[in-house]
């Protein structure tokens, strides 16, 4: 057994991609699920030894096909990664047992194995994202799982031929965001010669005073990374694809798609180009600063106005990378630690939203909009009381997670005195009322008198994990708080000015 | 499908002569692709070439005939699973994922197997996916009403 838990770090990106291969074959749904659970278990099991080794010795550095870096392909977990590689493990467990009832309403079932199959790819390739220590190689994880979540978006042509339209338009400009993204690596590459990330910041000490070369590069990176991370104002595929995808779908990447590449981009920006100061600075306080807090009115606004529930939560999610952004756009270890806490508080939150919803959504066998779910507090009252925590939480209410977030997010702006900047994410949060109270009105008081039907407990027990987990962490928000100090304290170790 | 390439002799014929250099010449790039140019990438293209050849020149049906869409789907995982299989095989042997050289007694031998497994995997499932991409392509119909 132990030389599976050595191992470790390659097994949680190779065993999905393996099994996505055998699952794809599998012609009955429910065994192709099976297999998926039985994955995804394993998958727990790795990252809890993962974190286990972690804590007793520090980062772990594993080197494919034993070639030491910088020649070979490393993984590297550290004090970055760590805390979203156990969420992200947890929480796809969790989105695999919902996705069950949700695949077998949505999708065709012989295109279920292919469907199991693309989701186990899709979620080998944002693990890969996480822990990978190589810049070519994030290029590579980018592109399976953008070209896996495409797949995955279009069999929502089955509910909603718009799919095919959404999916398009998410591999036209995800294409070019990683094009972006691999002209930056291969501007860094030609002036370093290396693509292994703790090489690149030995070599860049070379070029101190920087090159335009490297600056040159350093952006299109950035740039790539915004778009696939769907950064305002480069988020125009992220809502028509969230939305169309099938539920399951949407709720996956909702949470965590984003939230891996987010992570990198915080990697590169702090860990790797941190010796570029002045560039750094231009860059956060001229461009990343301003375009979170546009993205967060922005966001909310068209919210307010969207009529289709899973556009208003994509475009909430607009909001929400807002503040991620926002948070790590602050130049110190408080802004680096809210913009962590968020990413883990925001995934549950989006998640647990986007699993509601898919209820409601093959429940009514149609799209999910303010007037179709009028009443459905009464008559799906689990499912809908487990949305309102959720979304009390998405606001910020004090008991939810979504509160310590907005705490963080606060306490880091005080401390660099950023007062307007305070006022403008109180006004924002005020306006993530307006469109919350739009869906509770609807669900909660309305005159249509439903009974309340029986709801699926293999769908809710999932949903009521996550709502109960947002109230876990909204009271002992510790173990967040500390996986996401240990994170800001290994990115910015030296600090910069 | 209208097959009415195939009626020009000329086409029938020199394919009928192409198909075997084609795949002998995709071998020899596959089976080189551990000390010289080549490889799986490219061997698989060039074995891909002769039979989207063949379904060029005598029907898409006939070439369907010929690599059944069943079969070539599990060529494709099997590719796939070759690759990372001699992967999951060098943890057993105690090495790190995809090392080679515990694959065999020295390391040089272990390099040369794994190189040429992990080819092989390579070029049978680009081979194979080269020829679905032909296949579901030149098999879209637009309806005219």
């Amino acid at each position: 057994m132990n030389i599976f838990l050595d191992d470790a770090p390659a097994l949680v990106v190779v065993l999905p991609l393996l099994v996505a291969a055998i699952v794809a074959f599998i012609p009955s749904p429910r065994l192709a699920w099976f297999i998926t659970i039985v994955t995804l278990v394993i998958h727990v099991l790795l990252s809890i030894e993962l974190l286990t080794s972690f804590s007793s010795f520090g980062a772990i550095i594993y080197e494919f096909g034993n070639w030491p870096p910088p020649w070979g392909i490393s993984f590297k977990l550290d004090g970055v990664n760590i805390g979203l590689q156990i969420l992200f493990s947890a929480f796809v467990l969790i989105a695999t047992i919902y996705a069950r009832k949700i695949f077998l309403s949505e999708i065709e079932p012989e295109d279920s194995g292919k469907a199991y199959s693309l989701w186990l790819l899709a979620i080998g390739s944002l693990n890969g994202i996480i822990l990978t220590n190589d810049i070519f190689n994030l290029f590579v994880f980018l592109e399976i799982s953008a070209l896996s979540s495409i797949s995955l978006i279009s069999l929502g042509a089955g509910t909603n031929r718009k799919a095919l339209l959404a999916a398009f338009n998410y591999l036209i400009i995800g294409a070019i965001g990683a094009t972006f993204y691999v002209i930056g690596v291969g501007f860094a590459y030609a002036m370093t010669g290396t693509l292994n990330m703790n090489d690149l910041i030995i070599q860049l000490t070379q070029y101190s005073e920087g090159q335009l070369a490297i600056f040159a590069g350093m952006s299109f990176m950035l740039i790539g990374l915004m778009v696939k991370s769907a950064v305002f104002p480069l988020h125009l595929w992220l809502p028509p694809a969230y939305s169309y995808a099938p539920s399951a779908v949407s709720t996956l990447f909702a949470a965590l798609a984003t939230k891996a590449i987010l992570i990198f981009f915080v990697r590169i920006l702090y860990e790797v180009f941190s010796i570029y100061n002045d560039y750094l600075i231009l860059f956060l306080d001229y461009i990343l600063l301003p375009l979170s807090l546009i993205a967060i009115f922005v966001g909310t606004i068209i919210a307010i106005y969207q009529d289709d529930i899973k556009k208003l939560l994509a475009y909430s999610s607009i909001a929400q990378i807002g503040y991620i952004t926002l948070a790590f756009s602050i130049k110190d270890n408080s802004g680096v630690l809210a913009g962590f806490v968020h990413i883990f508080n925001h995934a549950l939150i989006k998640g647990g939203l986007f699993m509601a919803v898919g209820y409601l959504a093959i429940s009514l066998k149609d799209r999910v909009t303010l007037q179709s779910i009028e009443g459905y507090g009464q008559k799906f009252p689990i499912t809908s009381y487990a949305l309102l925590i959720c979304g009390l939480s998405l606001i910020g209410l004090p008991l939810t997670n979504g509160f310590i977030s907005k705490l963080y997010i606060f306490q880091a702006l005080y401390i660099n005195e950023m007062f307007l900047t305070i006022a403008l994410v109180a006004l924002s949060s005020a306006l993530a009322v307006i469109y919350f109270w739009k869906i509770v009105e609807k669900l909660f008081f309305s005159s249509k008198g439903y009974k309340a039907t029986s709801e699926d407990p293999a769908i809710y027990i999932p949903i009521w994990i996550i709502a109960i987990s947002i109230i876990y962490f909204g009271i002992f928000s510790s173990s967040i708080v500390d996986f996401s100090s240990i994170a800001s304290e290994s990115l910015i170790k030296g600090g910069i000015n | 499908m209208k097959d009415n390439i195939s009626s020009s002799p000329i086409l029938n014929i020199v394919s009928r002569i192409l198909f075997a250099p084609i795949i002998i010449f995709g071998l020899y790039v596959q089976f080189h692709g551990d000390y010289g140019p080549g490889g799986g990438f490219q061997a698989g293209v060039i074995i891909a070439a002769a039979f989207i050849l063949y379904s060029m020149v005598f029907g898409i049906k006939k070439g369907e005939t010929l690599v059944p869409i069943k079969i070539n789907q599990y060529l494709m995982c099997i590719g796939v699973l070759l690759y990372a299989g001699v992967g999951v095989v060098s943890i057993f042997l105690n090495g790190n994922y995809l090392d080679y050289n515990v694959l065999a007694s020295d390391s040089s031998s272990g390099q040369h197997l794994g190189i040429i497994l992990v080819e092989l995997g390579v070029g049978i499932t680009v081979a194979t996916v080269m020829i679905a991409l032909y296949h579901s392509f030149a098999s879209f119909r637009i309806k005219d009403d």
